[in-house]
C-alpha cells in the first residue's frame, strides 16, 4: 500500500489548488513535498516555491524529515496586520 | 495573553488589561484596514489564518518581548474573517516601567508578527479579490 502525506494548505494556494487538505505520494524530506506539491499543482508552482513549509506548527527547513504523522502545511508569503 | 478573534476587537479592554501599577507607560497599537494603498481601492479584508501555529508563533514573539525588554505585560489579538474600512484587525498592547521599552517592544511585536505568523488577507474592491503573499509572483493564480 503506497504510503502518503498529508498536506495543509491556505490562502492563495488554498484557492489554486481547490483544497484545504491534499495527500501526497509520501517524501521523506520537507524539500520532496515541495517538488511533490508543485508538481500535482503546476498552476500553483510559483507561489509554492516560494512558500514555506511548517512541520508540526514549526517552520521547517528543506531537509527536515517528514512522516505521514506528521502534521504539514504550506505557508504562502504571510500578510497578517 | 494571545488570542485570535473573530468578533471586533475591543481595544479599551485589551489596553486595561495590560496597565501595572509599577507600569508608567502603555502602548496599544492599532492595525486597520485602510481604503486606498497606492492607487488600488479596497472595500475590505477577509483574513484566515492556520490557528494553532498562528497562536503558537505569537507566544513565541510575546515570550521573546518579555525576554528583550522589562516590560509589565503584552497582548497580541488577531482578527479574523471579513473587516470592512476602518475595522480593527490587530492590536498589540505593551506596558512597561518607561515608555522607551514600551515603544520598543510594541513595534517589535507588530513587525514580528507580520513577519511569521500565518495569517492571510484578501484584498476585495469591486472585480477584485486577491490574496496578499508579499514577494510572490502577482497576477496569475489569483481567483
Amino acid at each position: 500500500m503506497p504510503m502518503t502525506v498529508a498536506v495543509r494548505l491556505f490562502a492563495r494556494a488554498r484557492e489554486l489548488a481547490g483544497a484545504d487538505v491534499v495527500e501526497l505520494a509520501a517524501r521523506d524530506t520537507v524539500a520532496g513535498v515541495r517538488e511533490e506539491l508543485a508538481v500535482r499543482y503546476p498552476q500553483a508552482a510559483a507561489l509554492i516555491a516560494c512558500s514555506a513549509i511548517a512541520v508540526n506548527g514549526e517552520y521547517a527547513a528543506d531537509g527536515h524529515p517528514v512522516g505521514p504523522d506528521d502534521e504539514i502545511a504550506l505557508i504562502p508569503p504571510v500578510s497578517g496586520g | 495573553m494571545v488570542r485570535l478573534v473573530r468578533e471586533p476587537i475591543d481595544f479599551t479592554a485589551l489596553t486595561e488589561a495590560v496597565r501595572r501599577p509599577g507600569c508608567g507607560a502603555v502602548v496599544t497599537f492599532l492595525g486597520t484596514v485602510r481604503d486606498v494603498t497606492g492607487d488600488e481601492l479596497t472595500v475590505a479584508l477577509e483574513y484566515e489564518a492556520y490557528p494553532p501555529m498562528a497562536e503558537r508563533k505569537m507566544h513565541e514573539i510575546a515570550d521573546d518581548v518579555r525576554a528583550r525588554w522589562p516590560i509589565g505585560a503584552v497582548t497580541l489579538v488577531h482578527r479574523l474573517g471579513r473587516l470592512e474600512v476602518g475595522e480593527i484587525s490587530v492590536a498589540v498592547a505593551v506596558s512597561a516601567p518607561h515608555r522607551t521599552d514600551a515603544f520598543a517592544a510594541c513595534r517589535h511585536a507588530i513587525d514580528r508578527l507580520k513577519e511569521v505568523v500565518p495569517i492571510w488577507k484578501k484584498d476585495l474592491a469591486p472585480g477584485k479579490a486577491e490574496w496578499v503573499h508579499p514577494g510572490a509572483p502577482t497576477g496569475a493564480g489569483n481567483a
